[in-house]
């Protein structure tokens, strides 16, 4: 790879707009090496503890955590969020704070009617 | 060398090569980028809207005249309310303030040129459009009997073409989300240099709320009416029971957006009105903060109140409990509001324009219509008055008591920036006189009848009722008249009107330092920042017949000496 | 009148200033806006925003998953033994890999290296059409056995299942990559040939992209016919199952409340304690519900893969052209961020989906 080359070079090419590319946070090649392994990695893991390990009902809160560690890496690194302008992350964050209001008072709800369900069909 | 023609053509009626004059032909309407025509071409859509479902709304007041059937069939009047709802809602409220006054007035107010994304604006636009063909496509099928809730299962088992009307629903959908996702990437980033957050005009507020709510609730929308389409195609058994689905489920997604599509409709109408408050009473707006900061309040709250909606519909005891105590607090930040405006108006200069009747008539309105609304959100209170013609009554004051009083008193505000002409004052005043006298003629009898267990939406009623369906009928026909006037009032100023000024009301924010109507570029000149509520930053010229802004004295950035330096060219 | 004189100066002074101002623009930079910085953070937060209105839109699909779980858990216990995992996991690692390498593209475009960006790209086109051909040949599987959502829902456990390795599903899926297929090869033949490299390079990147799905359908294949013995193991298990609630499926058509208990009983004798019997819909009726539920969320997400597809083609072509830079190269970036999402929620996908035990 010769990208140190084509950085002067592109950089020559410019006319004269010097300002600019202080936006642009280019990922080191090992940080994104190290992300794509470290999902692959996990996908194994989560596979491997589903078919392997007896975890009754954590099995789901183990996969769903498995799942958030690699949402993580690939909105840290991947998605630049490690770089990038608090206000986006908190953009994005919020729109998760959202999703879990929803599903909250939805699943709430749906615990406390289904026993009310139950009754009326046992009627 | 600045002379009187070139102030007034910075700051006056600007005669030629303003946006309306710069290019011609249908194409550069239909394909143009300019947010300017964009918003005037929403406009059409929306008054078409509103007049179509008013006429709706008409033959229904007008079958009710009567209490037996009188010339529609029960199934035609199913229809006809559920095609005024559903054609009022999502064709003519969400889109309305946002749509019109937020396209033509939000870049300007930023001193900027266009949206950030004026190729994003003009396909909210089509999508509107779109949509909008699928509505005229259920009126040429076999139109729509669900309600404009569509809710399960009815919405999955009835003949009637459910599938056109949500798809242009969803489609609708799109439009309003990319329209506020616009507003807020353009509110974020090209706001000028000296307008910090706290010294944004309080409509930007409101916008960027409504966008907010925009964003993050239509989607939902969205996947709702997605699956109700598939449910209808497929049976694909989600919200059945006989599959082991949850109809309640379905009013769980559909609420969880058409709550806060509540405050999409009113968040904008309050940010009109706390806009066009101060201009009228030339006085710096009461509570600048409180005003802008409850807006956020009332569009994050909004999203925890859905349940609201359901409490009678099977939802949990628990659920309603929790959903009845939240609904009480968004009663905080909406009298926050009303408290600053009303502040604002005592001993201010009030200035009795049409704009200004419109905006005491919302606060009156809005005020019966927010107020009602706590009998529906306390749960005892709420079993008997639930589906009558009180929550009809509650939602029309908040609806069009609210959203469509401030979209009339907004239009009469910036008609003179849209169309460079000003309008007949004792006309738009007459006209919002009936508008007020109808619209109270019309739904006051309803909270009356609603509470003596007058149901809504039933065709036939008892003879007891009469009396309030006739009054309301006789009242929705003066507001029909009203409405009509009021926009005829503007229409005629369009071609008529007197030649307007730049800034003829004398306000302070900057879409008015433009000439009238603006330019393409909006500006020909460099923009000066002051407080949106500084009446002192403008003085009244007789060579333009307006106001024009004060350039402020300038000062050497280190000052080594307290003078002033000189402004020379 | 002095001051008059005065503020009228001013006026032309603020008129001069706007008219100097805009030669500063470059070519890249649209005319309202004041910079490239300006122009590139009002892109990434309204890509940003964008994402926010996709999670949500995927949101209400996973509620309804979620909801659904909780009110069954037995259908989704059964479900698992319709899906492979492997195939599964091999998407997985395939979408990952495609995460990796647009990441990739667009550090090369920040650093205006156009080639790599272009190859990069060209990369997570192909892994994106691998995927589609992988899917496909899972849809097309349970298609065959009658795994339809909701009403359409006809799988007989108890019928023998051999079918052709190659089914008529399969071939319709396959055809308009075909036809893309084609049509790319020989836009690029016809281009090359005449000399106009740009366009006849993007026409055989294209190409490349489509043949990636033929070569995740071939894979898809492969393994379906290795596997055979396995999964009519999977199949038998599950029929020996359903042997015994058969015998109760009368009870089950009568509807009786009791009913979905016993065949819950026989099916997992751990969720019977747990299944609430919210509903007296039978366990085949609702696992209708469930492959409801399985094609909405895959469904929309390879949607969303194939606009996936199209974006990326979009910047391959800006990237044979060259048109990236180190201070602008926003459109790489943001298609970048929705790559990411796409694969993100396939991160969550997989498991709720393919790791039920």
């Amino acid at each position: 790879m010769a990208q140190h080359a084509t950085t002067t070079h592109a950089a020559s090419d410019d006319h004269g707009h010097g300002h600019g590319e202080h936006f642009a946070h280019p990922a080191p090649v090992w940080v994104l090496l190290g992300t794509f392994g470290a999902l692959i990695f996990l996908t194994i893991l989560t596979v491997f503890i589903a078919d392997n390990v007896e975890l009754g009902s954590f099995e789901l809160l183990v996969s769903m955590g498995i799942a958030t560690v690699k949402a993580v890496l690939v909105g840290a690194f991947f998605m630049h969020m490690f770089w990038d302008k608090g206000f986006n992350v908190l953009v994005f964050l919020s729109s998760l704070l959202f999703f879990a209001l929803f599903i909250g008072f939805a699943l709430m709800d749906s615990y406390e009617t289904l026993p009310n369900v139950s009754d009326y069909y046992k009627r | 060398m600045a002379t009187v023609t070139q102030k007034q053509q910075l700051f006056g009626h600007a005669p030629t090569n303003h946006y309306l004059d710069a290019s011609r032909g249908v194409m550069s309407w239909i394909f143009t980028l300019d947010h300017k025509r964009i918003a005037i071409m929403y406009m059409y859509g929306v008054i078409l809207s509103l007049f179509l479902a008013g006429i709706f709304a008409l033959v229904l007041r007008l079958e009710l005249y009567t209490p037996g059937p009188w010339f529609l069939t029960s199934a035609q009047y199913n229809q006809m309310f559920t095609l005024h709802g559903a054609v009022m809602v999502f064709l003519f409220i969400i889109p309305s303030i946002p749509a019109i006054i937020g396209n033509f007035v939000l870049p300007m107010m930023l001193g900027a040129k266009d949206v950030a994304f004026p190729r994003l604006n003009l396909a909210s636009l089509w999508l509107y459009w779109a949509g909008g063909f699928f509505f005229i496509v259920v009126l040429a099928t076999s139109g729509l009997d669900t309600g404009w809730t569509f809710y399960t299962p009815y919405s999955t088992t009835t003949s009637t073409n459910v599938i056109a009307a949500t798809l242009g629903a969803f489609i609708l959908g799109f439009s309003s989300i990319f329209t506020g996702l616009n507003f807020i990437v353009t509110i974020n980033t090209m706001r000028p240099k000296g307008m910090t957050w706290f010294r944004m005009p309080l409509l930007l507020w409101g916008l960027y709320s409504t966008s907010i709510i925009q964003v993050l609730a239509t989607p939902v929308l969205g996947i709702t009416l997605l699956l109700l389409i598939v449910e209808r195609l497929l049976k694909l058994g989600i919200f059945d029971p006989a599959y082991g689905g949850d109809p309640l489920l379905y009013q769980h997604f559909f609420w969880f957006y058409s709550h806060p599509a509540v405050y999409i409709m009113i968040l904008p109408a309050m940010g009109v009105i706390s806009e066009m408050l101060g201009v009228h009473c030339r006085k710096e707006v009461f509570g600048y903060k409180f005003i802008a900061l409850s807006s956020v309040a009332i569009a994050l709250l909004g999203f925890l109140v859905w349940g609201h909606h359901m409490f009678t519909s099977g939802q949990s005891e628990m659920a309603s409990l929790v959903f009845s105590a939240i609904t009480f607090s968004v009663a905080v930040p909406s009298a926050i509001k009303v408290f600053n405006w009303l502040c604002t108006m005592y001993r201010g200069d009030i200035n009795l324009s049409t704009p200004m009747m419109y905006i005491m008539s919302f606060i009156f309105l809005f005020g019966i219509g927010g107020l009602t609304g706590l009998w529906l959100g306390a749960l005892s209170t709420d079993i008997p008055l639930h589906d009558t013609y009180f929550v009809v009554a509650h939602f029309h004051y908040v609806m069009v008591g609210g959203t469509m009083t401030s979209l009339l008193g907004g239009l009469f505000h910036w008609w003179p920036k849209m169309s460079g002409r000003m309008y007949n004052e004792p006309l738009g005043k007459l006209f919002c006189l009936l508008v007020f006298i109808g619209f109270n003629l019309t739904f006051f009898p309803q909270f009356i009848m609603g509470s003596l267990g007058m149901p809504r939406r039933y065709h036939e009623y008892q003879a007891v009722y009469q009396i309030y369906h006739q009054l309301s009928t006789i009242g929705a026909f003066t507001l029909g008249i009203g409405i009509f006037g009021a926009v005829m009032t503007l229409v005629y100023a369009w071609f008529f009107g007197r030649k307007a000024s730049g800034n003829p009301w004398g306000a302070a924010t900057l879409e008015w330092q433009s000439s009238s109507p603006p330019s393409f570029h909006n500006f020909e000149h460099r923009v000066i920042v002051s407080a949106p509520y500084d009446f002192s930053s403008v003085v009244y010229d007789e060579s333009v017949d307006g106001y024009v802004p004060v350039v402020p004295k300038r000062e050497a950035a280190p000052a080594p000496q307290p003078t002033p330096a000189p402004v020379s060219n | 009148m002095a001051t008059t004189n005065v503020v009228r100066d001013e006026y032309s002074e603020l008129v001069d200033l706007e008219h100097s101002h805009d030669h500063e623009h470059g070519q890249f930079i649209a005319h309202h806006f004041h910079s490239a910085e300006q122009q590139f953070d009002s892109g990434k937060l309204g890509i940003w925003l964008f994402l926010v209105t996709e999670v949500l839109f995927f949101g209400g699909l996973f509620v309804a998953y979620i909801i659904y779980r909780y009110n069954r858990p037995d259908v989704f216990i059964d479900a698992h033994h319709h899906l492979d995992t492997l195939l599964g996991g091999l998407n997985t690692i395939v979408l990952l890999f495609s995460s990796l390498t647009m990441a990739w593209g667009v550090r090369a475009a920040q650093l205006g290296d156009n080639r790599t960006t272009a190859i990069s790209v060209l990369a997570t086109m192909v892994c994106a059409a691998l995927f589609l051909g992988v899917k496909a040949v899972e849809y097309s599987h349970k298609w065959d056995l009658g795994l339809l959502p909701g009403n359409l829902f006809s799988y007989d456990p108890l019928a023998k299942h051999d079918h052709a390795l190659i089914s008529n599903y399969l071939v319709m899926l396959c055809v308009p990559f075909g036809v893309l297929l084609l049509g790319f090869l020989l836009g690029a033949i016809l281009n090359l040939n005449t000399g106009k490299k740009l366009i006849g390079q993007f026409y055989g990147g294209m190409a490349i992209t489509m043949l990636g799905y033929f070569a995740g359908v071939g894979v898809g294949v492969l393994w379906m016919a290795t596997m055979t013995p396995k999964h009519d193991s999977h199949d038998d298990h599950h029929a020996a199952v359903v042997v015994a609630a058969d015998a109760v499926r009368p009870v089950v058509f009568s509807a009786d409340d009791a009913a979905p208990k016993v065949e819950t009983a026989v099916v997992d004798g751990a969720a019977a304690a747990e299944a609430p019997a919210g509903s007296t819909a039978p366990l085949d009726k609702s696992l209708g519900v469930f492959f409801s539920i399985y094609y909405c969320m895959t469904g929309l997400h390879a949607v969303h893969i194939i606009a996936g597809i199209a974006a990326l083609a979009w910047i391959f072509y800006r990237s044979l052209a060259a048109q990236w830079r180190p201070d602008y190269f926003g459109p790489v970036d943001f298609v970048g961020l929705y790559w990411h999402l796409v694969d993100l929620i396939w991160i969550y996908l997989f498991p709720l989906m393919y790791l039920i035990r």
